[in-house]
């Protein structure tokens, strides 16, 4: 899903051509104005609005951190986003990286496997899931457990919902590795699982990190799954979020928990990265013994 | 090269994809129930559900009304999308990765913080509750699909196409319109795709801005299962399954001979 940046080509330039080039900037100029003013404005207002409603000041914030709830969902929050990229990771790794070594036909059966829950409504997925693990359902019945209510529900069934996006990113990026490096690292004297571990797996670093800063965002600012499988008693910002908007139309507020979401993404994101160029890509430079 | 017909890496490929597939799928048994619970498995066999579905006035206009959010938000965000797209591959100016990240910005604020700032503003603006308010909130966030995917096609054009036909005289307008767009159709086509389906599927933004007057399919099925109990989300979410899974499966099959580059924009 990553946007690839254009490449340069230093094909011959006409001057005709130069002038098509110089001239199309303004075509850009219709959605900069509507992501602007439908979008940069309201969530520039709704965090500048966290800071100075009744004057400059951090009260709205000093209210989040002293409420004792508050804390509490933002940690239950993150926990359960980095469950739910972590258990995505788990499950799509392998499954990415047989669609790289697979025919065709079963590459694109995989992809249809991948792209048709992707594909199909929020709605009719979380619906499935509550029928699932509906008290008396057919996961309380035949397993036993009772997971209607829990984060329990919440990651399990997160983790079914993101799953195509922690797929598609790891297998764009799995797709460019030559594998002639496992089989020259097996000549080199490398067992299979080295070869792996050393070279295979430090090259599809970059999907790990854009599949997992993907599936974080999208689980920490998760509203329906949660909504429908979760409950106040063990529930996420989403819900505070919701419910300080709708029943209290407190906007300051939602605007100072929207506010905190947001560095806390950012701030992942930033993280996910700088561990990804300490231990990604270079540790496989030629001599780059670890 | 090729792993052995039953090696642990399939076995475990072969449990992801029934974790993909198989829970959605019990929405199908359930939307034949005859009783009006969730219980499950069902009990007994009736249409009632679907006829409630294309008969009750609320789960009809809701449908129809995100049909229509939907075509308009993928007209607008498709011709919106495609010139940015074209705008930042064509020309090079300082502030370009500004406006490329300004595009996908939609994709990285959390979901829920995006719904709560659109709807402060849109209150006071009076745009909740009306079609054009839906349509201004989710054009905003389909656009990153439709660059996303016309982007790629623009990487994938030959540019001595575009220059060739510069050289015979033809306009940038021309340019365009008669080389460049037939060129790159496929990325517009699966942009339009995208703009329209994450129009059709939005629960969060539409949830705040809904009306009683105004509701979109996915907050209508929001309801049915967090406040009605309606057994009539059990047919909704089997149609749509079922509509997706033809649209999905046909042109992959279809495409088979042909496609082995998958980027392939021709």
């Amino acid at each position: 899903m990553a946007s690839s940046t254009s490449t340069v080509r230093a094909s011959g330039r006409l001057r005709a051509a130069g002038r098509l080039r110089s001239r199309s900037w303004w075509l850009v100029l219709p959605a900069v104005v509507a992501l602007c003013v439908f979008f940069v404005y309201p969530v520039g207002r709704i965090v500048g609005d966290s800071f100075f409603s009744g004057g400059f000041g951090l009260d709205h914030y000093a209210q989040l951190f002293d409420d004792g709830v508050t804390m509490r969902v933002l940690v239950r929050t993150i926990l359960v986003s980095l469950a739910v990229a972590t258990a995505t990771l788990l499950l799509a790794y392998p499954y990415a990286y047989l669609m790289t070594i697979v025919s065709p036909r079963v590459r694109a059966l995989l992809i249809i496997v991948v792209l048709l829950p992707f594909w199909t409504s929020l709605m009719a997925r979380g619906f499935a899931w509550v029928l699932l693990m509906q008290d008396n359902g057919p996961i309380d019945r035949l397993l036993g457990l009772q997971l209607m209510g829990t984060v329990w529900a919440v990651i399990i069934a997160m983790t079914q919902v993101l799953l195509a996006f922690m797929v598609l990113p790891l297998y764009s990026s799995m797709q460019s590795i030559d594998r002639r490096l496992l089989s020259a690292a097996e000549s080199l004297g490398a067992t299979r699982r080295s070869a792996f571990r050393r070279v295979y797996l430090p090259l599809s670093v970059p999907g790990i990190v854009a599949g997992f800063s993907l599936v974080f965002i999208l689980s920490v600012g998760f509203y329906v799954i949660p909504a429908l499988l979760g409950s106040s008693q063990e529930s996420v910002v989403a819900q505070l979020i919701q419910e300080r908007t709708s029943a209290l139309l407190d906007f300051p507020g939602a605007g100072a928990l929207g506010t905190l979401l947001l560095v806390v993404t950012l701030g992942l994101l930033l993280l996910v990265r700088l561990v990804a160029r300490r231990f990604g890509a270079p540790s496989i430079a030629p001599g780059g013994d670890r | 090269m090729i792993p052995r017909r039953i090696s642990p890496l399939r076995i475990v490929v072969v449990l992801v994809a029934l974790i993909l597939l198989v829970p959605t799928l019990m929405v199908i048994p359930m939307s034949f129930t005859s009783g009006s619970t969730f219980e499950f498995p069902p009990k007994g066999f009736s249409l009632r559900w679907y006829e409630s579905f294309f008969s009750d006035p609320t789960w009809r206009d809701a449908l129809l009304n995100s049909l229509w959010i939907g075509v308009l938000v993928m007209v607008i965000a498709t011709v919106l999308g495609t010139a940015s797209a074209y705008g930042l591959s064509r020309s090079r100016w300082r502030g370009r990765g500004v406006v490329r990240g300004l595009h996908m910005a939609p994709q990285i604020v959390p979901n829920i913080v995006v719904a709560v700032a659109i709807y402060a503003v849109f209150l006071r603006w009076g745009l909740t509750g009306t079609t054009l308010g839906f349509v201004l909130a989710h054009v905003c966030l389909a656009m990153p699909f439709v660059l996303v995917s016309v982007t790629a096609s623009l990487d994938g054009l030959d540019r001595r196409l575009e220059h060739a036909a510069a050289s015979l005289g033809a306009n940038p307008w021309q340019a365009f319109f008669r080389v460049t767009l037939p060129a790159i159709r496929p990325g517009v086509l699966s942009g339009a795709v995208f703009a329209f389906a994450t129009s059709f599927d939005e629960v969060v933004v539409s949830l705040f801005l809904r009306s009683p007057e105004l509701q979109t399919l996915p907050v209508q099925m929001f309801d049915a299962v967090t406040v009605e109990i309606d057994p009539t989300i059990a047919a909704a979410s089997s149609l749509i399954v079922i509509v997706t899974t033809i649209a999905i499966v046909i042109p992959v099959l279809m495409r088979r001979p042909e496609k082995s580059n998958p980027e392939g924009t021709r």
